[in-house]
Parts: C-alpha cells; structure tokens; sequence
C-alpha cells in the first residue's frame, strides 16, 4: 500500500467519523428577517450547544417539495418550517412524521409543556407551533394623503381612499376580507364561503376594486411596491413590515383591522434518515428562549414562558396583542376550497 | 445525404463486378460498419444524457395525465363493491360499511388525507369530510364497522347520506382516465358519462388562446426589431459590426432574472421611465406600465430578441453581395431586389429565430410570473398552480401535455406550408 492509499484511506475513515459524531441537519424556512431571526436564535445556538452542522435552506411554502421528495423516496429536508394552512394537508397525506410531545422540554418557569404552548401550537400531531404571524394590510404615511384607512372597509373602498392596493396573487386571505369588507361577521367568514353564493359575493365585492389592484407573489415586494408608490396600500405579513420601520425607518403603518393570523409549526419531513437528531432540534427549537427571539420580526412567540423574556416595547406589535381583532386562517377550508377556488381566482383574473 | 450513406448507395446501386469486385464490396461494407460504430459510440453518452433528461421526463409527464391509481390502490374493496349500485339513490349498506372499513384503515396508516385530496377535486368540499370522518373512525371497533359502518358514517357527516359523494368516488376510482385532459380543455363528464362543457370554471382554453396570442405578438415584434439590426450587423464594416454584436450579446450573457428585475426598475410607478416623462413634462401623473400585459411583452422582447438576431444574422452573412449587384444590373430597383432576391435568401434564418421565439415564449413562466400583474398571465403560470399549491400534478401533466401537443402541431402546419428543411440556424 502506497503513502497516497493510505493517507486517502485514513482521509474517508476521518470523514465517516466525524459525520458520525456530529450530525447533519437540514432545516427549511422562509428566509428573509424572519430566516435571519430563526438563524440567530435557533439554529446558531443549536449548533454551538450540540456540534451539529445545520444547513439552512429557503422555500416559498407549499407542500409541492415535501412531496416530491417523499414520493421519490429521496429525502433531502429534515425539518421544514410549515404554515398551518399546509401542514394539515402534509400530515393527513402521510407526508411528515408524527411529532410526540413527550419530546419537548418544559418551560423555563416549570411549567409542562403541554401548560406552556398556547393550544393552537399543539393541536396537529405533526407539528409544534413556533410564531403566530398574521397577515395584516400597511400603508406609506409619504404615499396616503390626509385620509387615513382604519378597517378593512377603508381598503376596498377606492372612492374613500384613492390610488393601488397591492395584494398577493390567491384567494386565500382575499377572498376573507372581501367578505368583511362586505358586511360578513368575522366568525361567519368561513361558513358563508364555502357556499356558492357566499363564495360569488366574495368575488363581486373583489371586483369593484379590481382595476386598483397591483398583484404580487412575494411578500419581498410589498415594502418595495409601499417604498416606490407603487401603491398606496399593499397585504403584507406583519413581520416584513415590522422589519422595515424598525430596520429600514420606512414611515409604514399597519391596519391591524381582519388580519388573518396563523402558526408557523416545526415538522420534520417523513422518512428522514435523521429523525432522531430531527425531533432533538425541535425541541431545542422551541424552547422558552429560543422562541423569545421571534418577536425580533414582530412574531409572536408561541410559548407562554417565553413571553417574560420579550422587550415590552415589541409587545404592542405582536400579532398575539391584537387577536381580539383577528380571524384565525382555517386550515380545513382551504385544504377543502383551495384548488377550486384557486381555478375560480383564475377565471375571475382573466374576465 | 451524409457521405456515409452515399457511399452505400453507390455501393448497392453499382452491380457488383461493374466497378467492384464483391470481395471489395464487402470490405467496404464491413468499413462503413465499423464507422458507423464507431460514430455510435461517441454519440451514447449524449444519448444516454438524453433519455434521462429528456425522454424519460416527458414519457412520465405523459403518463401521469392519463394514470391515476390512487384512489384504486387506496380503497380497492370499496370501488368493487360499488360496482353492483347502480348510481341511483344511494348504494347499499354493505357499501357503505365496507367504505368505512377502507376509512378506518387509511385512518390508521395516515392516508386518509390523500384519499380526501384526490376525492375533493371531483367534489369541493369533500376533502374535511373524508378526513373527519375517517379520525372518528379510527377507534370504533372492526366488529362493529362491519355491522353498523353505513350507521357510523352518517352519524359523522350527512353528506355521506347524498349521491353525489358516492359518485365522485367511482369517478376517482378510475385508474386510466380522461378526466385531467377533460378538465384541461374546459369540459367534463356528467352523471350519465357524456362529455359536457364544464360548468364550475372556464379558463383553460382562454388561457391557451392568450398564451399563443402573446406569443405571436413577441415574435412578430422581435423581427421587427431584429431584423433591420442583423441587416445593418450583416453589412457594416466588421470594427462596427463586432462592437455592436456585443452589445447583443452581453444582455444574452446576463442572468435572466437580472434582465426582468431591470425592467421592473424601469416601468414600475416610480421608476425611471416614468421619472423621465415626469421631468420632462411630457405626462403629469405616472402612466400604469409594469404588472400588465404591456410590460410582459416588452420585457420578453427584450430577453428573446438575441434569438431572432443571431439566426438571422448568420444567414445574412452567408448571402453573396454579388447577387443583389447582379439582381440590381439586371434593372430592377433597390427595393424591388431587395424583395424579390434578398429578402427570400433570408428566409431560413427567419424561419429558424421565428420558431426558436415562438416556442421559448409558449412556455415561458418566469418573467410572466414576475412582470405579468392579472392580465400577464400565461398558461405557465397555471401550471405552476397546479405543480406548487393544488398539488393536482395530474392536470398539471395534461395541461403540459397538450401545450406539448400544440406546439408539435403548429410545428407541422409550419413543415407543410414551409418547410423544416428551410430552417437554418448559422
């Protein structure tokens, strides 16, 4: 056996040890500040408690990859960040693994942590809740002119306040506040858009603001479009534009009137190869103080605990202070609604 | 005909003993073989690169719009039972029971979302029934399913009580269907099985005509852009010409995302466009340019215009100068020769950058999704719907399939009425 053989050899049996000793992870989010804050006070501290390599990746949502993976057998996430409207879709079609909560840890008060999450965090058994984030419409003070809008009335209603509103390209969240808008009690949203007449007054309400609306398909572009006068209004996650007063010092202001609140849950991806050290990151995760990190970009930490850790002055901004005004985003309707009504949004695009 | 089978030809068309003995001719033969061995295997790895890229991708697509085994390998038991009711009024209880058998087992594997999912699309508003109704299955006992499950499933949801929900399952059931290219067209069947326009939504189709509409729009505005530029490339001096090619081909070499961003920066409200006409006085308030049809096409003007240019240009280049001195000798005027010779010598490379616009434009999804607003939209876009957020990979594989067929269609027409022999990319 030659030197080259030998240190080659001894090279590759390095290699396996140490990806024996130290695990790889990779972990999926949506980038952006809220990735950034998820970086800082997740995944860094993860990797510096346990040694574990971490890589983090960037997805618009959706549950298109899981599947693709899952279906091919070839598994590349391990643990995906997932909004609720997805996740119940993804546990039901087999396509995560069930999360025990035997594994996580209790509160750093003591409390167990079946007490410490708020119950929305661990209804579904694949997921445990890390943010309520919420969907909430912003407006320029540069672009807005001397009437301020107040509800969520005052955004479709373009003879009061004048000029583009921009909104995401899809029904869900849209389709509920043309509801509003229109007079529907807020609890009764949904049970009025599964019905056809509900579903045809949700659209004909969109349609009288039809022409003043800029359509987008990132959140990245709603401060953008704010920024430029692109429009005067624009649909936003609460978290991005937190982001930009606080860290950009844009003259935005929220409308916290029917915003769409939902949870962003940690699962892991089913048939990982890595579960074990899969399930061990969510639950260092969603620990009291990494979750008390989250309110950084106005997200609200889905731990009680957590909560004693937070800057009271984030406090007003979470999307937890303003639930009263609120409609929790319903993951079976739209797991129900979603693709015919996605058709119907469609067909209403092109009329 | 390529040298190789030239060479055959004369071999087969001489007699032997004519020119050759037949010892030669087998020699030669046995040459010719070996050199078509030869040009075989350093042509495999590209074949092989193809099949797995290529060949095997759009086999799959293909088969995906037409085989749909879920629902059958799900709840097998179910279907065959359904198979003695005659879709009237409601099935027997032994159906039904045998449906919540198939529930409670799915419910335990964790399969009732998929179920649910693929029964859903053939009625909205399923999806939480199935589900729902499988979860409270899960803990009631065998025994007990076999006697009373028609009792259990319309405790749980009274929807199992209507006709509808049975149908939909046979529907689903199917594991070769028609469904997904029915739906793509904007049709589908009724209860009694004939084909009917679809009454839910009509989209399809109009997304199919605004998509070759745009299409049609890009490439007739890239040749009249590009052609005159590679005229002028063609025929300037080549300093000039060299220069100017660069200029065409930097953009070419840019990253495509770059190049849509760009335009974003120049259309949106306040972007430099509008910046410009404001400060010059020429508008007062900022004209709507960009999330609309308008701002689509110019911006994939403007990515395609290098693939109109460069066949053209080459062409160009290959005409003799001499025919247009002779054609101009002979006493006709320049515009008239330029007609009647120069303009049909050019023909293979319009051909060829007109094709290669039409059809990367069809397809395109990126810029369209970027810059496209409501009325940009392409039948990409929906497709992307269909891949990413309804999951309905099926309708996603029909709608590409007959985009596919389309394109290969309008590819013919063009071969009957131009010929692909005309095309000529440099």
């Amino acid at each position: 056996m030659n030197i080259k053989k030998i240190t080659t050899s001894l090279a590759i049996s390095a290699l396996m040890a140490s990806t024996a000793n130290a695990g790889e992870l990779t972990v999926v989010s949506f980038g952006g500040a809220y990735g950034a804050a998820q970086k800082q006070h997740m995944l860094d501290p993860y990797t510096a408690k346990t040694g574990n390599k971490l890589l983090f990746e960037d997805y618009s949502g959706g549950i298109a990859e899981i599947k693709a993976q899952v279906e091919a057998g070839n598994i590349q996430w391990d643990v995906v960040d997932i909004e609720v409207i997805d996740l119940e879709r993804a546990c039901s079609e087999g396509l995560l693994e069930l999360v025990p909560t035997s594994i996580l840890s209790k509160g750093s008060d003591g409390s167990s942590a079946m007490d410490d999450f708020i119950p929305s965090a661990l209804k579904n058994e694949c997921g445990v809740g890390n943010i309520v984030w919420t969907i909430v419409y912003a407006y320029s003070e540069k672009t807005i002119g001397s009437t301020k809008p107040r509800s969520i009335g005052d955004f479709f209603n373009t003879s009061k306040i004048p000029g583009k509103r921009a909104m995401r390209k899809r029904p869900q969240v849209n389709l509920e506040w043309a509801l509003i808008a229109d007079g529907v009690p807020r609890d009764q949203v949904y049970k009025v858009l599964a019905t056809e007449a509900g579903q045809a007054r949700a659209f004909a309400r969109l349609g009288t603001i039809k022409n003043d609306i800029v359509w987008f398909d990132s959140w990245s572009q709603v401060p953008q479009l704010l920024n430029d006068g692109g429009a005067v209004m624009g649909q936003s996650a609460n978290g991005r534009i937190f982001n930009a007063i606080k860290k950009d010092g844009k003259p935005f202001k929220m409308v916290w009137d029917a915003h769409v609140y939902d949870l962003d849950v940690w699962a892991v991806v089913k048939g990982t190869k890595n579960k074990k050290l899969a399930f061990d990151f969510v639950n260092f995760a969603t620990g009291t103080k990494p979750l008390s990190g989250m309110p950084d970009v106005a997200y609200g930490p889905t731990r009680k605990s957590s909560m004693a850790l937070v800057d009271p002055a984030v406090i007003p901004d979470l999307p937890t202070s303003h639930l009263d005004q609120g409609v929790k985003a319903d993951g079976i309707f739209w797991a129900d609604y979603g693709e015919s009504l996605g058709e119907k949004f469609n067909e209403w695009l092109l009329e | 005909m390529t040298p190789l089978t030239q060479i055959n030809a004369e071999i087969t068309t001489h007699p032997a003993g004519d020119l050759l003995t037949s010892e030669e001719v087998s020699l030669a033969r046995r040459e010719l073989r070996r050199k078509k061995l030869i040009a075989l295997a350093l042509v495999i790895p590209l074949l092989i690169f193809l099949f797995f890229t290529f060949v095997a991708p759009i086999g799959t697509m293909l088969y995906r719009s037409v085989y749909n085994p879920t629902v059958a390998e799900l709840i097998p038991q179910t279907l065959s039972s359904l198979e003695s009711w005659d879709g009237q009024g409601m099935p027997d209880k032994a159906v039904m029971s045998q449906m919540a058998a198939d529930m409670k087992r799915l419910a335990n594997l964790r399969k009732s979302g998929k179920l649910a999912e693929s029964i859903n699309r053939y009625l909205p508003g399923t999806s939480s029934v199935i589900k729902s109704t499988a979860r409270k299955l899960r803990r009631k006992d065998d025994q007990k399913i076999i006697s009373q499950g028609a009792e259990f499933l319309l405790a749980a949801n009274d929807k199992w009580s209507q006709p509808e929900i049975w149908q939909a399952l046979i529907k689903a059931g199917k594991v070769y269907t028609d469904g997904y290219f029915l739906t793509a067209l904007d049709l589908e069947r009724n209860d009694a099985g004939d084909i009917q326009q679809r009454t839910s939504t009509q989209i399809y189709i109009k997304l199919y005509a605004k998509t070759l509409r745009m299409a049609l729009i890009i490439t007739f505005m890239c040749l009249l852009l590009g052609y005159p530029l590679a005229y002028y490339l063609a025929n300037a001096p080549s300093k000039t010409a060299n220069m100017l090619m660069i200029l065409v081909l930097l953009p070419f070499w840019t990253s495509l995302l770059v190049r849509t961003t760009a335009w974003i920066a120049m259309l949106q409200t306040n972007g430099v466009i509008n910046s410009l006409l404001t400060s010059l006085h020429v508008i007062s308030s900022p004209l709507e340019m960009l999330y609309t049809e308008f701002s689509t096409i110019i911006a994939m003007t403007h990515i395609l215009l290098p693939f109109m240019i460069l066949p053209l240009y080459s062409v160009m280049k290959g005409i003799d100068p001499s025919l247009m001195r002779a054609a101009m000798s002979m006493g006709a005027k320049p515009p008239s020769a330029f007609i009647s010779v120069y303009f049909p010598n050019t023909l293979p490379g319009l051909s060829a950058g007109a094709l290669l616009v039409f059809i990367i434009s069809v397809g395109y999804y990126i810029t369209p999704a970027l810059v496209g607003g409501t009325d940009g939209q392409m039948i990409s876009n929906i497709i992307a719907f269909h891949m990413q957020q309804s999951n309905n990979w099926g309708l996603a594989a029909a709608l590409g399939s007959l985009l596919l067929v389309l394109i290969l269609t309008l590819y013919w027409v063009y071969d009957r009425f131009v010929g692909a022999s005309n095309i000529k990319l440099g």
